[in-house]
């Protein structure tokens, strides 16, 4: 099989940036040194680019099947390489609900069939995600399901979350719990605060989401087991973690580039791009966020990339749905916020957005070592520009970000060793 | 500078306020004369579009339109049809393509009317957006306050009730202080939004500190799926904390009025006598709807030239 020489660039190695070749073949990474050569080998030339392990993200929806018209395995892929993923764990909140085998074994199979990055499905932990009998975890763990979440629709009755929570674990997978009390939510559509009462929208009390993390923590504390707290956005929650992480109880933690770049301020243009489950927060929420991030209270940044089409985010604002369309603007908006604002190393960013969310779900890749799946990230970390949702490769254009300015383009995404993705117009 | 559309007061300046009051005057004047078939807009038309249940504003808003010679027209629209059927946007389009020049609407959701104006030619006028604001309930607030005290500096106002879900406040909020009112709120704890100090409201502890000194104490209804909704216990027991009976305006200024948006619940928000009483203006605030609803129109009109904005 041939071979690929990346050459020239800075290697993000989890002990630092060092100026390195790789030289990737049969797939996978054989040898990381400086003045690399092979013959015969395809030189990719890797000058001023950063080398990242490929981005891994554990939450987002992929909306296949039955919301094609949102988001396809095609389109969402060609996404997920285009902001420097090669692997992304899809929601099960399709239609039908993704809660047995064939439409894990489906999902899978759509995504080899794209073959850009590697589709792995989260199976529903509840039939349906209706909270009330175990879904088939085992079964659906078989045919490639890696983890299981009733994402969006969180288990409100505390001994089905128990069982199942138990139940996974028995197969050695994990829950990913979206923390969310939905009667003290009761209908709220934006954070509860100074900004709701301004605009006149529904408040969701931070309470709502941390009486829920306390809950899972609770439960994995009391039962021993590991647990996973799904886009974590406020203080509260962080703290939470961050007692919990202390009293040794085995709890990890995502949050979104969303809730640790934009204040709920962005609410009081009534523009339903902002509108986002758990919403938008307020400034020292933000700060918590970042705070969580730099000591390790939260382990790993995912998108919740939620595409959404035009018409169900250009209505009212209370009739818009929930979500931010996040594949093609994580990396930029988080090395611009955290490594640029000085919250974090750029190998800690490639720990965040790789390293963790792989060890989290125990999936391939996340480091760059020799004998590892060359799955790669190329970056210009000097590149500055405007995102610009009609550029987009998503279905779903829906981005509070229009025209913000960031740094960070991703160049070239490669996944076992294949370039599935390059951008090399200026 | 008023522009195109009225969405709220919060973005209105003093004098756009000052401007829409003034010339309410000279319409009031002609509607105690009974002056009803004026030439001001001939030949505009102005739509009220209402996807929530109303009587005094879609009534105040058809007469000022037909007062002052425009044609209208009423479209209804149930909030389950929003959901259903039409967007708002392209009700909004289709409105705009028969060559209206002002649609009003009133919408339970908040920021409805910003959505429409974003989409539509014509002037758009909020007539009460969910929980956010009711722009011209408020001006037809101050217009009565104005014309009893002559002028907002140093004016003391209360308002009770359910401030969480009343627009009607919240308008009142933005205009007042923003015309060198001071303005006072109470209501049950299950009723009062956070951070609306921030916005510039005092914050009562009790009925009697929020009246105590007050020129104008306005009451809000009280809606009875509040209730349903675990908001408050009973009526008896809203009434008897913050409702507001003769006793309860002792304290407050010599001159004090007292004001209601209607519709009143007797004997919830004020007793049959405070609402029949001397100091009410409850009657008044309605005639003065007419007369501030024609300014506006009148105004915004002024602003369009052959059906489109200057």
């Amino acid at each position: 099989m041939k071979k690929l020489l990346i050459k020239g660039g800075t290697a993000v190695l989890p002990q630092g940036c060092a100026a390195c070749d790789i030289l990737v073949e049969n797939g996978k990474i054989a040898q990381i040194g400086q003045g690399l050569s092979a013959a015969g080998a395809q030189v990719l030339d890797a000058a001023g680019l950063h080398v990242f392990p490929g981005l891994i993200d554990l939450h987002v929806h992929l909306r296949e099947p039955g919301f094609e018209y949102k988001e396809d395995i095609a389109s969402g892929s060609a996404a997920a390489v285009r902001g420097g993923f090669t692997q992304v764990c899809c929601m099960p909140n399709t239609s039908p609900v993704c809660d047995n085998a064939a439409i894990v074994s489906y999902i899978v199979q759509r995504g080899r069939e794209v073959g850009l990055c590697k589709v792995r499905p989260v199976g529903a932990m509840t039939v349906g995600e209706r909270g009330e009998s175990l879904a088939e975890m085992g079964k659906m763990k078989d045919a490639g399901a890696v983890a299981f979440s009733d994402d969006g629709k969180p288990v409100s009755d505390s001994r089905i979350l128990r069982l199942a929570m138990e139940y996974a674990s028995g197969f050695g997978t994990l829950t990913l719990s979206h923390c969310e009390d939905k009667a003290l939510a009761d209908g709220g559509v934006v954070n509860e605060g100074y900004n709701s009462t301004l605009a006149g929208l529904k408040g969701i009390p931070r309470a709502a989401e941390e009486v829920d993390v306390a809950r899972v923590i609770l439960l994995a504390e009391t039962l021993g087991l590991r647990a996973h707290i799904c886009h974590v956005s406020t203080r509260g929650a962080v703290q939470l973690l961050r007692e919990a992480k202390a009293r040794g109880v085995r709890v990890t933690a995502e949050t979104c580039p969303h809730y640790f770049t934009l204040t709920d301020d962005a609410i009081a243009s009534f523009d339903a791009n902002t509108k986002v489950n758990p919403p938008l927060r307020e400034q020292a929420d933000v700060e918590a966020v970042k705070a969580g991030l730099a000591d390790g209270t939260l382990d790993c940044i995912v998108t919740d990339h939620a595409p959404h089409h035009a018409d169900e985010k250009n209505v009212e604002y209370n009739l818009a749905a929930f979500g931010i369309s996040g594949l093609e603007t994580s990396f930029a908006l988080s090395y611009t916020a955290l490594v640029r604002g000085g919250v974090l190393r750029i190998e800690q960013l490639a720990e965040k957005m790789s390293a963790a969310p792989a060890r989290i779900l125990g999936l391939e890749g996340g480091v760059l070592e020799e004998g590892a799946a060359a799955d790669l990230m190329l970056a210009d970390l000097q590149e500055k520009f405007v995102i610009d949702p009609s550029e987009f490769v998503s279905k779903g254009k829906n981005t509070p970000f229009a025209g913000r300015e960031v740094y960070g383009r991703v160049k070239y995404t490669i996944v076992d060793g294949a370039v599935k993705f390059s951008n090399k117009k200026q | 500078m008023l522009g195109k559309d009225l969405l709220g007061l919060y973005d209105a300046s003093a004098e756009d306020i000052a401007a829409i009051l003034d010339t309410a005057v000279g319409m009031k004047k002609l509607l105690t004369q009974n002056l009803k078939k004026l030439p001001h807009l001939q030949g505009r038309t102005v739509t009220t579009l209402f996807y929530e249940n109303s009587t005094r504003t879609r009534c105040s808003f058809e007469l000022a339109a037909k007062y002052l010679g425009a044609g209208t027209v009423n479209v209804s629209a149930s909030s389950s049809s929003v959901q259903k059927g039409e967007t708002l946007i392209d009700t909004g389009r289709t409105l705009d393509a028969m060559k209206n020049d002002v649609i009003v609407i009133r919408h339970p959701m908040g920021g409805a009317p910003h959505l429409l104006a974003r989409n539509v030619k014509a002037s758009v006028i909020n007539g009460g957006d969910g929980m956010n604001e009711h722009p011209t309930q408020a001006l037809l607030d101050f217009y009565t306050m104005r014309e009893k005290f002559g002028s907002f500096k140093g004016l003391k106002v209360a308002i009770l009730g359910d401030i969480l879900h009343s627009r009607v406040a919240k308008s009142n909020l933005f205009g007042l202080t923003k015309l060198g009112a001071e303005v006072t709120m109470f209501a049950p704890a299950t009723m009062m939004p956070q951070g609306i100090e921030r916005l510039g409201a005092k914050v009562a502890r009790s009925r009697e500190e929020a009246v105590a000194g007050a020129h104008v104490v306005m009451g809000l209804r009280i809606q009875l799926e509040r209730m349903q909704g675990g908001l408050f216990p009973s009526l008896s027991e809203y009434n008897k904390y913050y409702g507001v009976g003769e006793g309860d305006l002792k304290g407050a200024d010599k001159d004090c009025i007292v004001m209601h948006p209607g519709p009143v619940n007797r004997g919830v928000e004020f007793t049959s006598a405070v609402i029949d009483g001397e100091t009410s203006r409850i009657e008044e605030q309605v005639l003065n709807g007419v007369a501030v609803r024609m300014a506006l129109l009148f105004l915004l009109c002024k602003n369009r030239q052959g059906g489109e904005r200057a």
